[in-house]
């Protein structure tokens, strides 16, 4: 019995224990309900190794998996009025920003970053759903028109992933003008003569699916997310009647043609740099 | 029969007063013309405090309110030569959005409206102003038609929000509206829209992404209705009245937060007492807001608009 064995050990091994034991080792997919190991899982992108279930993921777990060796550089998005409206529901708008904040160490819900996909110069927009649903206020819409002029400024195609219940109610109207604001952010790209590729996320509702997303030059959508304008609890009391099986999913989509196509997590990067490889032209010619 | 809002009852009263009186006299040869006065005045008076302090709420329902002028007023008392054209040139003609060629002071230009109808025959008709896909196409193609021939686009906004039904999402209602956004904004032409009444959402936006836009007095103008707002965020729709005051969604409020360019005073006790004229303050409004952008060219009308749009919202209320 050393001092070592007896006291710096356990001491070492609590140390460790505290940080390497992730409170779920074993994650139920809320699909099939299986279980799977967490690094499993995280290897295969957050899809369910059973029945291929996408899981919802971070806006930094998705720039990881989509850019050539999980390497992007992050850009600082524009600051705008926290609270314009000082707007309060049950709780005030500012103490919502301050918990989302502080739960998700974002400053509001989009992320934009710079790398290469597929050796391709690539600016990548991502939706955060965990910030307050991924809804769309000011600093969602300026971002975008943030990565639009850095994506023209690059000369690099624009790719959004969407993942959002719509538009920031806490900001009003002012969150409504987002939707113009982020249609002028597509022609920005469009403008200069680059690819505006958007990649639909389980949920793409409301204002957000009504501006930008649908005008991608392609759109592509992970398989069975929620898409659509309108809510379909709103539906269902609207019309009172049953919604068709699969309304709003990515394939019911595809198949009334508003989809181009509908791809799986783990071949989503492969297909981007496919996609940029075949429309920039121009790229390849100048090089 | 004029129909009254609940907070109108001690007007409607009054003016119910007046009216009875009125009937006496001339059945009975009674001289009561003093009362009469009297009474009328004070119906003014409490019409006029009543509407100088309105709640969001309140405005909110005297927007809704069912004698309000339509856009087919504004067409019918604004647009000469008025000629409907109709379809998408795909699935349908959507009723929900009205419009067409005519002459505004003379001018030629291209009009759109979304109708909310004014009887329940015509409200069915229109599907009460909420457009599907369809709408919002023909929307798009009538404002490219203007384009391409140089006319400047005037539309009158009203509806509660795009139709949610399974047939519009079918369609693409969402890709059929940001389209619509997209053709206003890459108009070469100058587009003015107007807020008459209600202008939910995304289907008020997609006919409002302009040069200019006006907003009536009393109109609402708002990314989700007060009742959804409020089921949402209080988990119960009674609150709408809270929910409409903290959405902002009154014209004074949009536009000290700029996000509109100017306000239409409506006739006292609002445009449903005196229609003709809410039309004919409208009709000056949008020559006012038309007239300095005809000088303009294409280039420079774009290059504005897309500014305008990429400025806003970067004011917050104190």
């Amino acid at each position: 019995m050393s001092w070592l064995t007896e006291f710096v050990r356990p001491k070492i091994r609590t140390l460790l224990g505290r940080r390497e034991v992730p409170d779920n080792l074993w994650i139920q997919c809320p699909a099939c309900q299986q279980m799977m190991f967490h690094t499993e899982l995280d290897k295969n992108l957050k899809v369910c190794t059973h029945c291929g279930h996408h899981m919802r993921v971070t806006a930094q777990q998705r720039l990881g998996w989509t850019f050539d060796e999980g390497r992007f550089t992050r850009i600082e998005l524009p600051k705008v009025p926290n609270d314009p409206l000082r707007f309060r529901d049950t709780k005030r708008y500012p103490d919502r920003l301050k918990e989302a904040r502080e739960k998700t160490q974002l400053d509001d819900a989009l992320v934009v970053a710079h790398g290469t996909i597929g050796g391709h110069r690539a600016v990548v927009a991502v939706m955060a759903f965990e910030f307050i649903g991924g809804s769309m206020g000011a600093a969602v819409g300026e971002g975008i028109v943030a990565a639009a002029k850095l994506a023209v400024l690059q000369d690099a195609p624009l790719i959004v992933f969407t993942a959002s219940g719509g538009a920031r109610m806490m900001e009003g109207a002012i969150s409504l003008m987002q939707m113009p604001r982020t249609v002028i952010a597509t022609r920005l790209v469009k403008d200069a003569g680059l690819p505006f590729i958007t990649v639909l996320t389980d949920p793409t509702t409301g204002g957000v699916t009504a501006s930008f997303t649908m005008l991608g030059d392609i759109q592509i959508a992970e398989p069975a997310a929620e898409i659509g304008f309108a809510g379909a609890r709103v539906i269902e009391q609207t019309v009172r009647e049953k919604l068709p099986e699969g309304f709003q999913r990515s394939e019911y989509l595809l198949g009334h043609g508003i989809l181009d196509m509908v791809v799986k997590r783990t071949e989503l990067a492969a297909t981007l740099a496919r996609l940029i490889g075949l429309l920039r032209v121009k790229e390849r010619e100048a090089a | 029969m004029r129909h009254f809002l609940d907070f109108e009852k001690p007007i409607a009263e009054l003016e119910g007063k007046v009216e009875e009186l009125r009937k006496m006299s001339e059945a009975d040869g009674i001289n009561i013309a003093e009362e009469v006065v009297r009474l009328t005045e004070k119906a003014d008076r409490q019409l006029r405090s009543t509407y100088a302090r309105l709640s969001a709420w309140q405005k909110t329902q005297v927007a809704r309110h069912p004698d309000r002028p339509k856009a087919k007023d504004y067409l019918a008392g604004l647009i000469t030569e008025y000629t409907p054209l109709a379809g998408d040139r795909a699935f349908a003609d959507d009723a929900a959005v009205v419009g067409g060629l005519g002459r505004f002071r003379g001018r030629s230009v291209v009009v759109l409206g979304t109708e909310k109808g004014s009887d329940t025959e015509s409200r069915v008709a229109h599907n009460f102003g909420m457009a599907r896909p369809e709408g919002y196409r023909k929307a798009r193609r009538l404002i490219e038609l203007a384009g391409r021939f140089g006319l400047p686009v005037l539309t009158f906004v009203d509806t509660s929000g795009a139709f949610p039904g399974i047939d519009a999402e079918a369609r693409g209602q969402a890709e059929a509206i940001a389209r619509s956004i997209e053709a206003c904004l890459e108009a070469p032409v100058p587009l003015i829209a107007t807020i008459i009444g209600e202008g939910g959402s995304g289907g008020a936006i997609a006919l409002a992404a302009g040069d200019a836009v006006l907003m009536l007095e009393h109109a609402v103008y708002s990314v989700i209705s007060p009742e959804g707002c409020a089921a949402i965020l209080w988990k119960d729709a009674a609150q709408a009245p809270a929910a409409a005051e903290a959405l902002k969604l009154t014209a004074e409020d949009l536009r000290r937060l700029k996000l509109i360019d100017a306000v239409i005073a409506e006739p006292l006790g609002g445009a449903h007492r005196d229609p003709a004229a809410a039309v004919g303050a409208v009709g000056d409004a949008v020559q006012a807001a038309l007239q300095p952008l005809l000088a303009l060219d294409a280039v420079t009308l774009k290059a504005r608009r897309r500014d305008k749009y990429l400025e806003m919202g970067r004011e917050a209320l104190s």
